[in-house]
């Protein structure tokens, strides 16, 4: 089959590897009739994330149909069209039982090498690195799915692959990122960064409650779309932040703040985006978290701090005493997908979302290469690139 | 290693100290005559950096005389420095004080087996779980989702014990007595004979090798149910002498075998047989959790049929 694999720092290649096979008995093999560059891969494709290796398969965004079932597999059946979650989880563990699915403990086979980075590990992803589990990803023609019995969701009726794709992560992780703010109604939400994730987080905010919603980035489409969405946009490559934040909130600063962006953030001042890409290069630290300072500055007293872009591992001048002193809480996680799929899924029918807004480009899984350029680039006014095998 | 070893290990340590202190003195004091000593050329620019050596021994003599054992290592680390000192120092010098240099360099890698002797024993006697004795013995925990009852009886029907324990071949029960048979890290496999010393359903077994035996092994697996009642804390400890000892030890580890991290994987996989009834496997680790294999991946692609994933 084809599949997208890494072939070093800014590059991939569409190349052709073995099928996948029914490894364990509650495995299903998909055909891949979708899949998705997620924001997170260009982590990958910049070689920032620890332990991906030259011949990777990437991808965790994706759906298609069953080809073949394990023997334990007994919810699924050939034909039937899933979407799957990217983290892997055994339903059974006691994290499953608390529907914390990206922590699931069984899932993850290179467990050792996630304690050494992490102290415990979270679940196995599909195609993010061997320190979370080296399982081949989704960005292929095939994918092996393991406890296919537990997160694969099955899609019936006439609902089109556009609109249900995204439930596999980032409309899942937006989401839960609005919803750790545990938004009351007449509060204030900042988003930084308003890529898919981010303008999912600006729908979501306002799904839970939200009255006012700040959207926070530099690419002046993606602040239009935000606004479009009916955010209050602010471009930081041209305006401060902080200022801008207190005078929209009358000085108090916005009651929860979400951070979409993760380790790869940049800064307005170029002094000190120039000070943590030295740093990140170097290795003397893992992220550029100029997003998440700001938030911990910015954020109202006792207010929470939403964290759903990626993080990888150790990062520097993080202003922990703002967080202390003024009461604010942090909540983050890998998105439990599993745990948003099927409430999504309903607000998608019922029409409160529609996913398919994001999708600026649509192309053939050959063209991975050049989907992964522009949406790194942000070439072309591009917001999501879809690729069809 | 025996009882009596430790305050031998630690008089080692400070003679070596003592001795730091001479030579560190010596260099200090007297640089023009440790430079002649070592075929070095007696100029200007060699005393102040034989200054600076004596100072560093001095440090090594202050840190064997008043600290721990282990500080010996600072020893080892110098005597790498000085010996890459000499063979820069005598990279262009004549014939007759390369010869002086030749011997000096042997004299310091005479010295530097001492010290890492030394320290090879000091880590030894002071690691975290040989507590002195002749075994090595380690425990390792998991907390699993399924009652006292159900965890017990797993374990307690030993010959389920291969299916997580990648080492072992097999384990054979017969009434209190069982046969237990291992790979060993290069293709061979050892047998041995082991008794059940105590049982206390749903609560603990104990085991032991026979006397007599290849390996002596004993062990031990506990079963505490969670404060919720929900699951069961599972906590092993076993202690073995392991045939080569220290250095089948080492040997082990460079294997990737380490039996620390063995233990561990053996638990990761008990937990994920009971709990989802299989071992994971993926296209980087296609026989599931194992350190071996943790180190070595494969990339995160099918591999072609479906050999690599039996074991």
């Amino acid at each position: 089959m084809k599949a997208t694999v890494w072939a070093g720092r800014n590059s991939v290649e569409v190349q052709s590897v073995p099928d996948p096979t029914i490894v364990n008995d509650r495995d299903a093999i998909v055909r891949i009739t979708s899949t998705a560059i997620c924001g997170s891969d260009l982590h990958i494709y910049d070689g920032y994330i620890p332990t991906v290796k030259h011949g990777d398969i990437l991808g965790h965004e994706f759906m298609g149909e069953v080809v073949e079932v394990g023997k334990a597999v007994t919810n699924l059946a050939v034909g039937d069209r899933v979407v799957v979650p990217f983290p892997i989880a055994c339903g059974a563990c006691s994290a499953c039982e608390r529907d914390l699915f990206s922590l699931c403990e069984n899932s993850n086979p290179n467990a050792g090498i996630a304690e050494k980075f992490m102290g415990h590990s979270p679940a196995g992803l599909f195609g993010y690195s061997h320190m979370l589990g080296g399982f081949a990803g989704g960005q292929a023609e095939y994918a092996r799915v393991p406890f296919a019995d537990i997160g694969p969701l099955k899609i019936e009726g006439d609902l089109s692959d556009e609109q249900v794709l995204f439930l596999s992560d980032i409309l899942p992780t937006g989401y839960m990122g609005a919803e750790m703010c545990d938004i009351k109604p007449g509060d204030v939400v900042a988003v930084w960064g308003v890529g898919p994730v981010g303008l999912f987080s600006v729908l979501s905010a306002f799904l839970l409650g939200a009255s006012k919603v700040i959207a926070i980035d530099r690419v002046p489409y993606r602040l239009e779309l935000a606004a479009e969405k009916g955010a209050i946009p602010i471009n930081f490559a041209n305006t401060s932040v902080l200022e801008e934040l207190s005078h929209l909130t009358g000085g108090r600063g916005p009651d929860h703040c979400i951070d979409a962006v993760g380790m790869e953030a940049r800064n307005g001042s170029t002094v000190v985006d120039a000070y943590d890409r030295v740093k990140q290069a170097a290795r003397l630290e893992t992220e550029r978290p100029h997003a998440l300072r700001e938030a911990a500055m910015s954020c109202r007293n006792g207010g929470t701090i939403s964290i759903v872009g990626v993080y990888g591992g150790l990062m520097d001048k993080f202003p922990i005493g703002a967080v202390m002193n003024r009461s604010l809480t942090i909540k983050t996680g890998q998105c439990h997908v599993q745990r948003y799929m099927r409430p999504l899924l309903e607000r998608i029918r019922n029409g409160d979302i529609d996913p398919t807004f994001l999708i600026s480009h649509r192309l053939q899984l050959d063209d991975a290469p050049r989907g992964y350029e522009i949406f790194k680039h942000k070439q072309d006014n591009c917001t999501k690139v879809i690729l069809n095998p | 290693m025996s009882k009596s070893a430790a305050p031998a290990t630690a008089r080692l340590a400070k003679g070596l100290g003592a001795a730091s202190l001479g030579l560190g003195l010596g260099e200090l004091l007297a640089p023009a005559k440790v430079a002649a000593l070592a075929g070095l050329d007696h100029s200007d620019r060699s005393r102040p950096v034989i200054r600076v050596l004596g100072l560093r021994e001095c440090a090594h003599a202050a840190a064997l005389l008043f600290g721990p054992s282990r500080l010996v290592w600072t020893r080892v680390a110098g005597d790498a420095l000085d010996l890459a000192l000499l063979v820069g120092a005598h990279a262009n010098s004549g014939p007759g004080r390369r010869r002086r240099g030749a011997t000096s360099a042997v004299a310091l890698a005479g010295i530097a087996a001492v010290d890492l002797y030394t320290a090879l024993r000091a880590t030894g006697s002071g690691g975290r779980h040989t507590n002195g004795s002749p075994h090595r013995s380690l425990r390792a925990a998991v907390t699993v989702r399924r009652s006292p009852e159900d965890v017990y009886r797993f374990w307690r029907e030993l010959e389920n014990l291969p299916s997580f324990m990648h080492h072992l071949q097999s384990v054979t029960q017969s009434g209190d007595r069982s046969h237990w048979v291992a790979n060993v890290p290069i293709g061979r496999s050892i047998g041995w004979d082991a008794q059940i010393t105590d049982d206390e359903p749903d609560k603990r077994i104990v085991w032991q090798s026979l006397s007599g035996s290849a390996v002596e092994h004993s062990g031990s697996v506990e079963f505490t149910p969670t404060v919720d009642a929900l699951g069961t804390e599972v906590r092993v400890t076993m202690s073995y002498r392991l045939p080569g000892g220290a250095l089948g030890k080492a040997a082990a580890t460079a294997f990737g075998e380490s039996p620390e991290q063995q233990v561990h994987d053996d638990l990761r996989r008990f937990k994920q047989i009971v709990e989802t009834g299989q071992v994971m496997r993926s296209a980087g680790s296609p026989h599931g959790t194992a350190a071996y294999r943790q180190m070595h991946q494969q990339p995160a692609q099918p591999t072609s049929g479906e050999k690599e994933a039996k074991r």
